[in-house]
């Protein structure tokens, strides 16, 4: 048919385009490569991995990326700082608002507003970036029960998601992609009643986190599936620049919202939990789950104390405005600039540079923490089984978006 | 510790010529420095007592343009024990950019360096596995370059709409 397209079939093409880092010929007679992904729901998304194995166990694992490539980065650096917002909801599509945020962090600064923006503005972000986080978190940590054989959790992590979503879609007009945290303020102040109603779902929600411990982190079966598996030691994580729940999994209490004290989150009381290796050793696949599930809990403290304060001291008034701060033009004066937050899957930072005379920015880099967080899986699986090398991709919890881009 | 405390003591160990322009304006503050020494200067970054700059956070590649014949690379730095923050930048040859691999000091480099040898086209000197990590190992050119014009077909499909 004239002007259709048509894809040139080569049995050669995926070794030109993806090529193995080890070949048949190369391998001695115990040796066996076996190849993972990318359709396969233990690699959680369009991950690839060349595994090269002896027997059962691994010698190494070779990421294959780039299923999911979006060019991000290019299209940045095409549009004006505000219309980049909606890329930035793709890259980490489980925890949109925590990039949002991080984002809309960093141009904030670099325009110096960002001491200017009215306090309720401020909670209803870290509010909204919380319940994002929780849903994260409950993506995570049901798939991980899934991959290691425990269907319930899954069901029950989803569930309790969906509410999440609703609120968040209830906000925003949307379930996973929001656009809501903008340059200056917010798209909507929040709907009337979500206070309310979001203060009943926290009440429902605290005893489903324990009935979770009790059904999947504590579980025999579990344990005995992940502790003792897939150690990393903490040199080894702060050298290959992992950050989130997995350095804190390996024992260092290190998350940006204390160190770095950004938006409300030094009037907020929340602990962090640090993994001390109760079921196996510090750092293992069970610790860094554990470090979840404990967080979802510091999470809920925190969107507790938020609702206290916008119904308390920044209650909502007739004449709130949260779009009043909003730049009508994004102009930041010529400077390169980094910023870093805290997302569910560790440091999010961007690199900007602007040129100070349009609102198109020279260059965003997004440096995501799944990314950096991934490219320790060699250490983790080698030496392990394959049946291991399951336990270790669900412990990172990547999203590919954000390790595409 | 400041970003003056830190550049004396650069300056101190490596030599008054190894710092070429400071940024000042940049956040966290920059300088740019010899691209030849930057083994040595990161090195001495991570390594030293009281700097200990345990951590790498970002390799972000720049391009100048065609105009300028330059690129830039951008090293972002933090150290966990102290809190302080810096950033180092190299300017390069845009013909042939061309830099010492930092794999050996943080691996966390290693997929960072990947992927401005993808995007941008630098070449890491030392590099463990040098090889593009994003798009496919047989796409022609570099798409962050600012004058990267797309290849016509892929495989038989029309690349641009």
């Amino acid at each position: 048919m004239a002007g259709t397209v048509q894809y040139i079939f080569d049995d050669q093409n995926l070794r030109k385009s993806e090529p193995a880092k080890y070949q048949p010929e190369d391998l001695t007679s115990e040796e066996m490569v076996v190849n993972i992904g990318p359709q396969h729901p233990s690699t959680h998304g369009v991950l690839r991995l060349e595994v090269l194995t002896r027997g059962e166990e691994i010698v190494e694992v070779v990421p294959h990326l780039g299923y999911l490539h979006r060019c991000f980065e290019k299209h940045a650096e095409n549009l004006p700082f505000n219309q980049t917002l909606p890329f930035v909801d793709r890259m980490d599509y489980l925890a949109a608002m925590n990039s949002e945020h991080a984002y809309v962090m960093g141009v904030e600064r670099m325009l110096g507003i960002e001491k200017e923006l009215p306090k309720r503005v401020e909670y209803i972000r870290v509010l909204v970036a919380e319940l994002n986080r929780l849903a994260s978190h409950f993506v995570a940590l049901g798939s991980y029960g899934m991959d290691m054989g425990a269907v319930t959790a899954f069901f029950w992590m989803m569930r309790d998601r969906e509410h999440i979503l609703r609120l968040l879609e209830w906000i925003s007009g949307a379930r996973m992609l929001y656009n809501y945290i903008w340059v200056g303020g917010l798209f909507y102040d929040l709907p009337v009643g979500f206070e309310e109603r979001c203060l009943e779902f926290v009440n429902y929600l605290k005893p489903k986190l324990v009935e979770l411990d009790e059904l999947l982190i504590e579980n025999k079966i579990f344990v005995d599936r992940t502790a003792k598996v897939g150690v990393l030691p903490l040199d080894l994580a702060i050298n290959y620049g992992i950050t989130g729940p997995m350095l804190r999994g390996s024992g260092l209490k290190f998350d940006l919202r204390k160190v770095d004290a950004y938006s409300v989150y030094p009037e907020l009381d929340f602990d962090i939990p640090v993994g001390k290796g109760e079921m196996g050793v510090v750092g293992d696949c069970w610790d860094r789950t554990w470090v979840r599930a404990q967080e979802c809990k510091e999470s809920v403290k925190i969107i507790q104390q938020c609702l206290e304060q916008l119904s308390g001291d920044h209650k909502r008034t007739r004449d709130f405005d949260p779009r009043a701060m909003v730049p009508k033009k994004i102009r930041p004066k010529a400077m390169d600039f980094y910023v870093r937050a805290e997302n569910p899957k560790g440091e999010l930072g961007f690199f900007f540079r602007s040129d100070g005379r349009s609102d198109v920015p020279l260059r965003i880099k997004a440096r995501g923490p799944s990314f950096t967080n991934l490219s320790v899986i060699d250490e983790l699986a080698k030496g392990g089984l394959i049946a291991d090398l399951i336990a270790v991709i669900g412990s990172i919890d990547i999203v590919l978006g954000e390790v595409d881009r | 510790m400041t970003f003056e405390d830190i550049k004396a003591l650069v300056t101190d160990q490596l030599g008054d010529d190894c710092i070429l322009v400071t940024d000042t304006a940049a956040s966290p503050q920059a300088f740019y420095i010899e691209p030849l020494r930057l083994s040595d200067t990161m090195q001495f970054l991570h390594e030293n007592d009281q700097l200990y700059f345990d951590s790498l956070s970002c390799i972000s590649a720049l391009d100048n343009g065609v105009e300028s014949g330059t690129m830039e690379l951008a090293y972002n730095l933090y150290s966990i024990p102290f809190d302080h923050h810096l950033m180092v930048k190299v300017t390069l040859d845009r013909k042939a950019p061309k830099i010492s691999s930092l794999t050996s000091i943080w691996r966390t480099a290693d997929w960072h360096e990947r992927e401005a040898f993808d995007l941008m086209g630098i070449t890491f000197e030392g590099h463990p596995y040098l090889r593009r990590i994003l798009m496919p190992a047989d796409w022609e050119g570099h798409p962050l370059r600012k004058d990267y014009e797309e290849q016509t077909y892929y495989r038989g499909v029309k690349v641009k709409y």
